[in-house]
């Protein structure tokens, strides 16, 4: 199984998407790794969602967040459900629970939050990476919108980084013969 | 913009307050069936549905919308508590929601599983210097956190007196006007969140909080630990539930957990052997005994499976009617399960009217919903006879290697498997005609059709229940083979009829009609039994069973009662073992190899010290083996010298030292961790037997022993007695604590050996309303109570008897034919060979035998009433072959039987 990419880590390539000079030093705490940011002003900033906002605040990219209030709201909601739904350590159950969620969700959405591509879709997408990398062709199948989801957030420049690239085949691998 | 909030959703007060805090007003719609767009994730709970179509569902999400339309954009800080909450502060609510609302803990020992969060709470609101968590305003923070933690407090003195500004910050949130009119639904509220927590029990918490399975109570003991036993102890009997007080007959009671118990059927002409009883029936009896203890509304419920092939065999071979011979052998069943102690609410049969009628319903309601498929099946005829023949009423020459005499099912040479069309020469067992194959038409249930049905309600009954790992194990191999359509019919006449014409002179097949006895048994017990099997909402199923038995009750009995759909009650928790060897062999009837339920009373041993061996031994996760040797010891050692010591010592204690009343307790350190130590060891028990991993929770019980007798030898209260005023304190407060924790082991033993718990409750005079099983150590003998007298509990096991035992279920020289033969009603038992030497195996053996044969008719007369005359010469035969048998065995005849002395 591919190994997660986990809070420091995650944190690091959203900040080189962001454009961000980089050099924050994250901690962890706890036994679920919760990322911790130390600020030079204050007690510093814990947990993956506390820390990708405040990036994406101090990057001016606050569009990420959503426009509207309906957009944050629903913003909001996709990050708790990226933390408390899809971590690391999660069950063959949980996963295909949430690939079974997020299948019925993205049905008729190019983006999680509708029509707009934010902070959801990228750490969504980091969340979900070592899961869609171990799918096979039919589970892809299985879950098409979320393999459509994935590719094409996998393209968004400057989301994969070094990630290694998902491969979705478009037309079927085995016709008739088999 | 509609609210929807079903009752009992855990995150309905945040949402609410915060809805009071709006703008606009938000009128929620309270309940109800789900409308509207499906919102995430399955299943359907609390969402928002705003006026451009989008879903919320999460209700964090749904109150930052409400304070987003004040204007209040979230800021690191908020957007921080936010997911804090989701993160850490929500799972551990749950969790202690779980224990004091469904586990009806106390209120302190709930939030123990909080503590750590309500101190960072606690610390946060300190240094900050703000009357808020985000500041000096009331903030989406705030209203998030508060509406977590509100169903647990409910109000701030319940906070623990340490965390002041915490206990500020929630009265002052309590009172701000939101929260108190989302407050005021509570109550109600509580209630539905309880159903709601019973059926969706939260994953346990973290390590942190309480010791995992892994984590052996050997741990290091923290202040916590002790400070929490002694504020137990010191609560006394108002510490422990009070006694569970069942209506007759059981039925579910809203708002409490109903807790539905089944054991598998044994087959009724199967004498059960101890691999049978501690598979489903003793295992179900410990948990149900355990769940009663726990004031869970609790049913239970088994009987003997009697239709089918091999009862009209047996019936034949033995000149009776299949219903003379069920009759016969259920008394055999009952007699046996008594003498074992098993506590069954109802212990009935399948071949009742009310079986016919649920089983004709269940399969009309399939018919009419097109779950049955029609096919033809070749099967052998016998024309002369009249009828179908089952593969075990043919013989003939073997396909394979020419033995002239195979069976329908099996050559008994060659040992391959044979279909009954393929023999040679095939004979009617009865009539010694020759059978034709012949088409016959059959129904099959149709499982393709039905397989998704039954994964989506895998997935949640999975997701939910606790399943042992060998019955997820056989049910996914089940599902990955796929499934195929099932012959539910069957050509013969001893069995539930089928109501469809063209089919009229057919039965069900076994597999299709023997689960439906859970249902017809509980509907003879009650006429409303469709309260304990309509109504998933309210009753978590148990069904306990060995491992071959899973299938049915995963797979096939779930596509039934599925494809019925009249909302059945479906299992929540499978239960199924491994096998139980004997003596590293198998346990076999035939060969006259191993113990049986009908002989175990006959070797002298209590049925308490088979229980608990039993139990010591259950084939939890992997197989096990049943050992004299290990039997002997683990009665000498367990039993003798760990358990009965202690609880020995501790009233022999009490009545010699202080004139048999419990002595003034001054509680040292020293004695405090032995509280906790004991605490621990009860959590862990009870932690243990919720998951019915049994075996291990007993290890528990015996650890608490164990450690007591370590007190007691390291402070030597017969010594100290004799000493200074100090020293005599000293070991009244060691008698008094030892005694104390006798009387809890009491409780806790009562789920495996029901006969000492009661004696030493006997003895102890332990009030029945103190019995209860607490979730810690707590005095419920306060110094002043007068104890009875005090007797051991159990006797000592010698080689001798032992081995004596060892040899005579050995088996090895009976012949087949002998112990094929079932113990004929009238025949006299045959004369004991005389000229045998005493101490003779196979003389022994032979008188073994007909001790147990005798045995046997002497129940079945008590059981069928027989008049006494008749029952009192048949008496008197058995003593003299017991009289013989001890001869033989060249002991004394009046040798002891080693009965517990009371």
């Amino acid at each position: 199984m591919a190994a997660a990419v986990r809070g420091a880590e995650e944190l690091e390539l959203l900040e080189r998407l962001l454009g961000l000079p980089g050099g924050n030093k994250y901690g962890v705490q706890g036994e679920r790794k919760v990322p911790v940011l130390q600020t030079n002003n204050g007690p510093g900033l814990t947990g993956l969602v506390t820390i990708a906002a405040h990036l994406v605040r101090r990057a001016r990219k606050e569009q990420l967040l959503g426009s509207s209030a309906e957009e944050k709201a629903v913003v909001q909601q996709w990050l708790e459900y990226r933390v408390t739904r899809v971590n690391g350590g999660s069950s063959k159950e949980d996963t295909r629970t949430v690939l079974k969620d997020l299948n019925m969700h993205l049905e008729d959405k190019v983006y999680l939050a509708g029509n707009i591509f934010t902070l959801a879709d990228i750490l969504m997408y980091y969340g979900l990476h070592h899961i869609m990398v171990d799918l096979t062709v039919q589970e892809k199948e299985k879950y098409l919108n979320v393999s459509r989801w994935f590719n094409h957030i996998q393209h968004y420049p400057g989301v994969r980084q070094h990630l290694s690239d998902v491969v979705f085949i478009k037309n079927r691998l085995y016709t008739n013969a088999h | 913009m509609r609210l929807r909030v079903p009752p009992g959703a855990p995150a309905a007060l945040k949402v609410l307050a915060a809805a009071g805090a709006a703008p606009e007003p938000v009128r929620p719609h309270l309940g109800g069936p789900a409308e509207g767009p499906r919102a995430l994730p399955s299943p359907p709970g609390l969402q928002l549905e705003l006026d451009n179509g989008t879903v919320l569902f999460s209700a964090n999400a749904i109150c930052q919308y409400f304070y987003l339309c004040r204007g209040e954009e979230p800021t690191d800080l908020t957007t921080q508590w936010l997911e804090w909450e989701a993160t850490e502060l929500q799972p551990a609510v749950a969790a202690a929601l779980y224990l004091r609302l469904v586990q009806g803990r106390a209120g302190p020992d709930a939030l123990a599983v909080l503590k750590h969060l309500l101190t960072h709470l606690e610390q946060h609101l300190a240094r900050s210097g703000t009357s808020h968590l985000a500041g000096d305003a009331v903030s989406v923070a705030d209203v998030v956190v508060w509406g977590s933690l509100f169903p647990v407090l409910q109000d701030e003195t319940s906070l623990p007196s340490e965390l002041q500004v915490l206990r500020s910050w929630f009265r002052a949130m309590s009172l701000w006007e939101p929260c108190r009119d989302a407050a005021a639904l509570l109550p109600e509220a509580l209630r539905e969140l309880r159903t709601h927590l019973a059926q969706h029990p939260p994953p346990l918490p973290g390590p942190r909080h309480e010791p995992q399975d892994e984590e052996s109570p050997e741990r290091a003991l923290t202040d916590d630990d002790i400070a929490a036993a002694v504020d137990t102890w010191a609560r006394g009997p108002a510490a422990l539930p009070p006694p569970w007080q069942p209506q007759t007959p059981v039925l579910p009671v809203e708002g409490e957990r109903n807790v539905l118990i089944t054991s598998a059927l044994p087959y009724v002409n199967n004498v059960p052997h101890l691999g049978n009883i501690i598979g489903c029936v003793l295992s179900a009896d410990t948990f149900a005994r355990y769940s009663r203890l726990r004031g869970w509304n609790t049913l239970f419920v088994c009987g003997t499976d009697e239709y089918g092939t091999a009862t009209e065999t047996r019936a034949l071979e033995e000149g009776l009617s299949p219903r003379e011979l069920c009759d016969r052998y259920h008394a055999l069943h009952a007699d046996i399960y008594s003498w074992f102690r098993i506590s069954f609410d109802t212990f009935g049969r399948t071949t009742t009217p009310q079986q016919t009628r649920i089983a004709q319903d269940i399969f009309q309601r399939l018919l009419a919903r097109g779950f049955l498929l029609q096919d033809t099946l070749e099967q052998l005829r016998c024309e002369s006879c009249g009828r179908y023949l089952a593969d075990r009423f043919v013989e003939g020459t073997c396909p394979f290697c020419n033995y002239a005499e195979a069976r329908g099912d099996q050559c008994d040479k060659c040992g391959k498997l044979i279909n009954a069309v393929e023999l040679k020469n095939p004979q009617c067992k009865l009539c010694r005609g020759t059978p034709v194959v012949t088409p016959t038409q059959h129904l099959f249930l149709d499982l393709p059709k039905l397989e998704g049905r039954l994964e989506a309600w895998l997935e949640r009954t999975w997701a939910a229940g606790d399943w042992t790992p060998n019955a997820r194990h056989i049910t996914r191999t089940w599902l990955r083979d796929g499934l195929k359509p099932r012959c539910i019919t069957r050509d013969l006449t001893w069995g539930t009829p089928v109501p469809l014409d063209g089919f009229r002179d057919k039965v069900f097949y076994v597999w299709f009609d023997a689960p439906i006895g859970y249902l017809s048994i509980t509907a003879n017990y009650t006429d409303q039994w469709e309260r304990w099997w309509k109504n998933p909402q309210q009753v978590e199923l148990y069904n306990f069973m060995a491992k071959d038995n899973v299938p049915f009750h995963s797979v096939v009995f779930p596509c039934s009662l599925l494809g019925a759909e009249d909302n059945y009650t479906l299992v929540n928790h499978l239960i199924a073992t491994e096998y139980l060897n004997y003596e590293d062999g198998k346990f076999s009837k035939s060969r006259g190899v191993g113990v049986f339920g009908d002989m175990a009373k006959d070797t002298g041993i209590p049925a308490d010290v088979w229980r608990f061996y039993l139990l010591y031994l259950r084939p939890e996760g992997q197989d096990s083996a049943f050992s004299w040797a290990d039997l002997l010891l683990k009665n000498n050692s367990e039993l003798l010298n760990n358990l009965g010591n202690f609880i020995n010592r501790a009233g022999m204690f009490v009545c010699k030292f202080f004139a048999g009343v419990v002595p003034d307790m001054v509680l040292t350190a020293e004695d405090q961790r032995l509280l906790a130590r004991v605490t621990l060891e009860m959590r862990q028990y009870h932690q243990l037997m919720e998951k019915v991993r049994i075996r291990d929770a007993l290890r528990c019980v015996l650890s608490i022993s164990r450690h007591g007798n370590q007190y007691i030898q390291v402070n030597e209260p017969w010594k100290r007695i004799k000493g200074d005023e100090k020293d005599r304190q000293r070991a009244g407060t060691v008698t008094g604590v030892a005694v104390n924790v006798a009387a809890a082991l009491a409780a806790l033993l009562q789920p495996f050996v029901p006969g000492v718990s009661a004696a030493i409750q006997g003895q102890l005079l332990i009030p029945p309303e103190r019995c209860g099983l607490g979730m810690g150590l707590t005095c419920t003998l306060p110094a002043g109570h007068r104890v009875g007298t005090v007797s051991p509990l159990f006797q000592k096991l010698e080689p001798e008897q032992v081995e004596a035992l060892r040899q005579r279920f050995a088996g090895g020289q009976v012949s087949g034919t002998q112990a094929k033969q079932p113990p004929p009603a009238s025949a006299p038992p045959p004369a004991p060979n005389a000229a045998a030497a005493p101490g003779d195996p196979k003389l022994i053996q032979e008188l073994t035998e007909q001790v147990a044969k005798q045995g046997n008719l002497v129940r079945q007369l008590k059981a069928a009433q027989a008049e006494k005359a008749q029952v009192d010469a048949q008496v008197a035969k058995l003593l003299e072959l017991k009289q013989q048998l001890a001869l033989a065995e060249g002991r004394s005849p009046e040798v002891p039987k080693g009965k517990r002395k009371k």
